[in-house]
């Protein structure tokens, strides 16, 4: 096992992780008698690359959407900062620092890139109803301001061709990083990615790994990431956990995961005699 | 039994037949809503097209007489003759069914997998042309329809309920051949769902559209069975009301009262439909009949949108609905 | 070769922002506005004052109203007659009841008075989307109407229940009542129409219109990424209903003169101005102008053309015109869904290119 003293620990590649970020316990989740989660525990730590992996239908979205406030576990509790947190709308997860893109891509078809990167920076912007319609002093200076942080993030996914393109126009490889750019420009603390790579050629998600480990890097964010390309996984990440049929039957480093005779069973089958 | 028990039961009596109209409306939209996801605005209008259509015909109009009249410097208005019923109903059946084949062709091809406030739009679209193609083709001024069923007092009724009440109540034959008819239209349409082959391809179309696809069924085929479908029971629709009040432009105001019945009863329910329409129906006489003497009369205008919207605020998906769990 | 864009660079995020990048559209914006305050003026008579001018500009800002709500935040309402019948009631009231205030704030009272009923009605889009709404909307319409026709105190016991528009001046110009000359009418719908189209273009370009497009374009996304339904919601209802409130004070004070519920603002009233928004295009601020000058001019030429050219009966060019209003409506949502506005859109991209498209 790491050791996973509260001030962190260091990572293979000489990384320095921080301490406990968000906390999961004992989440139980259920719609109607289908129990998609069951009993799960565990933690994210602060600037780590943490994977989540499991078979189809193991429950990974909906832990994931557990994290953003969309579903509501019946039993457990998530601990954010140190706090637990009560029961929330999805908009006041997001306004506490936590962004994420989406499986099936959930760009706004009817606006620009630019305008839904934009979207991301609704929480940093709040002019007064007044002053927007007027279009007056603060309402404008913080159009300004807010579109230059945007343009930096557009700068980083190498997306500026395409600003003003309709984001229903987009090939799909190309949604995928303005859905990530979206969630970029909130500034988030922690990162939710559902699928980043899910549906991408290989050249497309050497683009989108080099951009996770970058917004890792660059901004120290926190990246919890649903994938299914084990390659990727074991790459990318700090440490995994590992679900199937809505329990957790590994969590660890990626070799620690590798290893795991459950993890193993779950994902190769195993001999019923 | 007090006087006014007595005057509240007949009104939720007279209520029950205004609700027989509404479900049979109401009918109308869930079949094309299950079978193409459409939110079908023009039902009503559908009916009041039927309508006027069955009494074009049995009165020998020449369509559209007024508009050749109009070009031509004509004044011909009837062919001289008067059609049948029986021979009228089929003729207007088989225009109904035409109405259906060229909506899918010319309407409903173009706008597969918009979104459905879109549909929902061109249906409203539908239900203006719809308008005015039935008075540019007929005329616009009321009609008397009439197609042999006994009309007036109900003596049955009467003498029933004075010997039970020493009052007799007011009940129109029509409208006990109305619950009759309906009843009838009901089962029929439950036993071609169930027993042909039609019936089954139309529910598996309901369930789910790719996969009926995949199995080789005709996506087209089926959108053009139940605009038919709904083209008949909005016959049925427009015959019962067009005999009870004339044939005129308000059957598609009353028709308008099916949405209300529809949240009742959600969108994919037969019965919810039957069940929805009987309580808006009796709701609103009921409502009307204890409120006039506080709030004044005319009630009915809307009372059924009301009860709806409080009824959506407290279960969205309908008496019979499902509640859906929403995804990402 | 007029109608460019290469030279004009853009050096700050401001002037890439602007309404009208291409410097062409500016100038001809310039010239619009030039030419309907200072030589319209000049030509306009009653007739085409009564007939196309001011209802033109009246339900531009009605369409405009529900527009932000369809178009902007897809919210369907079927209940638009019914608000701006609030929007008229309550105008006639405030002009009987306080009758030294200016017509003009009178007129800006009754929008509010609108975007609070319009939110009380509004409150069932948090649970309710798509057609439940409309139904939902259905209801504010009946009900709003029977009140308006079946409660005395509104129409001050009037004993024909119409409202009349008592005499009200602008700096000594009377605006309403019979002797309001049709340049001054002309003139303040104007301004309340340019007024109204700038604030409603700085609201859907701000941080509110994208608040409002993210919840049309997918509502749980919109919410997950961190916009408050409710809020959102409701601010829609709030300003559309306040300028399809102040179109309904300008329709009934100005215009009419004098109104009754269920004549004047039934529900064709909500069709018509959703048809327009529709024509005209949605999501678009001149598309609401494409789509009213559109349904106010159209029906005047047909009838033109049927009734005083040919000497069809009066009846009968109606029946054609509901016939074709309803099939352009289906011919537009097939074709171009995004209306009268994306087609400009379109020719203006031609244009730009023009002569050498490669």
């Amino acid at each position: 096992m790491l050791d996973t003293q509260d001030d962190g620990y260091m990572t293979a590649d000489g990384r320095k992780i921080g301490g406990v970020a968000m906390e999961m316990k004992n989440i139980t989740l259920r719609f109607g008698g289908v129990v998609a989660i069951k009993d799960i525990s565990f933690d994210i730590r602060w600037g780590e690359i943490r994977a989540i992996i499991g078979p189809n239908g193991a429950g990974k979205s909906s832990m994931l959407n557990v994290i953003s406030g969309f579903y509501h576990p019946q039993e457990g509790d998530v601990f954010y900062k140190g706090f637990k947190r009560p029961r929330m709308r999805p908009y006041q997860v997001a306004q506490q620092g936590i962004a994420r893109t989406f499986q099936n891509i959930a760009l706004f078809e009817g606006m620009s890139v630019l305008d839904n990167i934009m979207t991301g920076r609704l929480n940093h912007m709040n002019a007064g109803f007044l002053k927007q319609a007027l279009w007056w002093g603060p309402a404008a200076r913080e159009e300004e301001e807010n579109r230059a942080k945007v343009e930096k993030v557009i700068d980083f996914l190498e997306i500026q061709h395409i600003r003003k393109t309709p984001v229903a126009r987009l090939p799909y490889g190309l949604k995928k990083r303005v859905e990530l750019a979206r969630a970029l420009a909130a500034e988030p603390e922690i990162l939710l990615l559902d699928e980043p790579m899910a549906g991408m050629n290989v050249e497309e998600k050497e683009d989108m790994c080099r951009f996770v480990l970058d917004v890792n890097d660059e901004f120290g964010t926190t990246i919890v990431l649903i994938e299914h390309d084990m390659g990727v996984v074991m790459d990318l990440s700090d440490r995994v956990v590992v679900m199937d049929y809505g329990k957790k039957i590994g969590d660890g480093t990626p070799d620690e995961v590798r290893n795991n005779q459950e993890v193993i069973n779950a994902y190769l089958g195993v001999a019923h005699d | 039994m007090p006087d006014t028990l007595l005057f509240a039961m007949e009104a939720a009596l007279n209520g029950l037949t205004a609700g027989i109209m509404y479900a049979l409306v109401a009918l109308g939209f869930v079949l094309i809503f299950k079978a193409s996801g459409i939110f079908n605005f023009s039902q009503g209008v559908m009916a009041l097209f039927a309508a006027l259509t069955l009494v074009g015909f049995q009165n020998g109009q020449i369509p559209f007489a007024h508009l050749i009249n109009a070009v031509l410097g004509t004044r011909i208005h009837y062919f001289g003759w008067n059609m049948p019923t029986l021979l009228a109903i089929p003729a207007t059946v088989a225009v109904m069914i035409l109405f259906a084949w060229l909506v899918e062709r010319i309407v409903l091809k173009h706008l597969v997998n918009q979104e459905p406030i879109i549909l929902f739009m061109a249906t409203i679209g539908l239900a203006y042309f719809l308008e005015g193609l039935g008075d540019l083709m007929w005329g616009a001024e009321v009609k008397r329809l009439d197609v042999g069923i006994p009309q007036g007092m109900s003596g049955a009724v009467d003498d029933l309920t004075f010997g039970w009440f020493g009052y007799g109540f007011y009940l129109d034959t029509l409208d006990l051949y109305a619950l009759g008819i309906a009843a009838v239209l009901v089962t029929v349409l439950v036993l071609f769902s169930q027993f042909t082959k039609e019936g089954r391809a139309l529910r598996a179309v309901a369930d789910d559209h790719q996969a009926a696809l995949s199995v080789g069924i005709s996506l087209r085929f089926i959108w053009v069975l139940t605009w038919s479908i709904a083209g008949i029971v909005a016959l049925v629709a427009g015959i019962m009301w067009g005999a009870k009040s004339g044939v005129q432009f308000s059957l598609s105001l009353i028709a308008l009262k099916a949405l209300p019945v529809l949240i009742l009863g959600g969108f994919t329910s037969i019965p919810g439909a039957i069940v929805g329409g009987l309580i808006i129906g009796v709701g609103e006489k009921l409502f009307d009949f204890f409120m006039q003497p506080f709030i004044g009369g005319a009630t009915e205008n809307w009372f059924a949108y009301m009860l709806a919207l409080a009824f959506l605020l407290f279960r969205p998906q309908g008496l019979f609905g499902e509640k859906i769990i929403e995804r990402v | 070769m007029l109608y460019r864009e290469a030279g004009d660079f853009k050096t700050t995020y401001a002037s890439d922002n602007q309404t009208f990048p291409i410097r062409f559209d500016r100038y001809g914006y310039y010239l619009v506005l030039a030419v309907a305050f200072l030589v319209v003026p000049m030509f306009i008579n009653d007739y085409w004052a009564n007939s196309i001018v001011v209802p033109f500009l009246i339900y531009a800002i009605a369409a405009l109203g529900l527009n932000i709500l369809i178009g902007y935040c897809g919210q369907l309402s079927l209940g638009t007659g019914a608000f701006m019948a609030v929007g008229a009631y309550a105008c006639y009231k405030l002009m009987v009841g306080m009758p030294g205030l200016n017509i003009v704030f009178v007129i800006l009272l009754a929008g509010l008075v609108t975007a609070a009923v319009g939110v009380l009605f509004g409150l069932p889009s948090l649970r309710i989307k798509g057609f439940y709404l409309a139904v939902a909307t259905l209801a504010a319409q009946f009900f709003l109407i029977w009140l308006f026709t079946r409660t005395p105190w509104f129409f001050n016991y009037s004993p024909t229940g119409m409202i009349s528009a008592p005499t009200r001046s602008i700096f000594g110009y009377p605006v309403t009542g019979p002797s309001a000359s049709s340049v001054t009418v002309y003139l303040v719908c104007l301004t309340f129409v340019v007024a109204l189209a700038w604030l409603a273009r700085n609201l859907t370009r701000g941080t509110l219109g994208r608040r409002w497009m993210a919840i049309r374009d997918m509502d749980i996304a919109a919410e997950i990424i961190g916009v408050n339904p409710l809020m959102a919601k409701l601010s829609a209802f709030a300003v559309s209903s306040f300028l399809v409130g102040v179109s309904g004070a300008l329709f009934f004070s100005v215009y009419l003169g004098a109104a009754e519920a269920g004549e004047a603002f039934g529900i064709d009233k909500s069709f018509l101005v959703l048809f327009m928004v529709i024509i005209g295009g949605l999501g678009s601020i001149l598309g609401s102008f494409l789509g009213a000058a559109f349904l106010v001019v159209g029906p005047v030429l047909l009838k033109l053309l049927l009734v005083n050219q040919f000497g069809w009966s009066t009846d009968l060019a109606a029946h054609l015109e509901i016939m074709i209003v309803g099939a352009l409506i289906l011919v537009f949502l097939i074709l171009e869904p995004h209306g009268l506005a994306a087609l400009w859109r379109t020719i203006k991209d031609k244009l730009r290119l023009w002569p050498f498209p490669h």
